[in-house]
């Protein structure tokens, strides 16, 4: 009964967090309006939810989004330098990453989360969403750093998200 | 004090916006020229939106709080559209500097991949 009610939960109270922010009050009649949308957009777009996410540790989530905030801010510091120096010294490269994630949502979190983070940018998934293409601005050991990136971001991923 | 604060904010918003700008006129291929737009301008658009954040909570009744969307909506978009970008250039097999390394063939990743896989085809 609550499945089909309320297909996606977490996509509802997303939505609702944003209408209020959008409105930037916590006005009894936008709580209102907002929880009917919340309740609506998921019922209406059912086709382009396939795979129903459950979050396993919210604490492990936050601890990650934590990482990726911070890893914002010095790959900003990082880029800026690169930028900044001279062009000629740089060192790019295309990697090839094996994915482990299953989920769809998980690995385009972890192709987002790459292009956000130091000096990467995600630039093709294989067809059969195994391999990842990931052009690096300036790299010098392409195994530590596709290794670390594994470890920082896909790691704490395939712990939060579940396929059901 | 608050002025001097978002000053700062400011200032340190259009540096990077700056760099980002100048990454993308003086890097030399176009996967190289995608890392400044993408990156150094998140913190710098990053740091405008919290000063604004800032201003209209302490000038204004209530708290502002539109600028949490803004950031949240642009870390969902840009990485999105430096992916398509990526995406048409290896299509399109734009040049690469060459000292570019690559994990699949000497010659460049957009002349191996056969649309499945990146591995190098025996």
């Amino acid at each position: 009964m609550w499945n089909k009610v309320l297909p996606h939960p977490l996509l509802s109270v997303f939505l609702l967090l944003v209408w209020l922010l959008l409105n930037n009050t916590v006005a009894m009649g936008h709580v209102v309006l907002g929880a009917v949308l919340a309740l609506l957009i998921p019922l209406l777009t059912l086709g382009f939810w396939p795979e129903r996410v459950v979050v396993r540790h919210p604490w492990v989530l936050l601890k990650f989004l934590l990482v990726v905030l911070w890893d914002i801010v010095v790959a900003n510091l990082h880029v800026a330098a690169l930028i900044l120096g001279s062009a000629r010294t740089l060192q790019p490269a295309f990697m090839v990453m094996e994915l482990d994630i299953r989920s769809p949502l998980g690995a385009s979190i972890l192709a987002n989360t790459i292009s956000l983070t130091p000096g990467t940018v995600s630039c093709e998934l294989s067809t059969d969403r195994r391999q990842l293409l990931i052009h690096a601005l300036h790299v010098d050991d392409v195994d530590a750093s596709l290794r670390e990136m594994k470890q920082r971001y896909e790691r704490p991923l395939m712990e939060v998200l579940q396929v059901c | 004090m608050l002025d001097a604060a978002l000053a700062v904010l400011v200032l340190v918003g259009a540096f990077f916006t700056l760099v980002g700008s100048w990454g993308l006129a003086k890097m030399p291929d176009f996967f190289m020229r995608l890392h400044g737009p993408t990156k150094a301008s998140t913190l710098g658009v990053g740091a405008v939106l919290v000063a604004s954040a800032l201003y209209f909570s302490f000038n204004t009744d209530g708290v502002s709080l539109h600028e949490v969307l803004v950031t949240l909506f642009l870390f969902m978009t840009a990485p999105v559209s430096a992916h398509m970008m990526a995406k048409a250039a290896l299509h399109l097999k734009l040049k690469q500097v060459e000292r570019t390394r690559s994990a699949v063939v000497e010659s460049g990743v957009a002349n191996s991949y056969d649309g499945t896989s990146f591995r190098r085809k025996e």
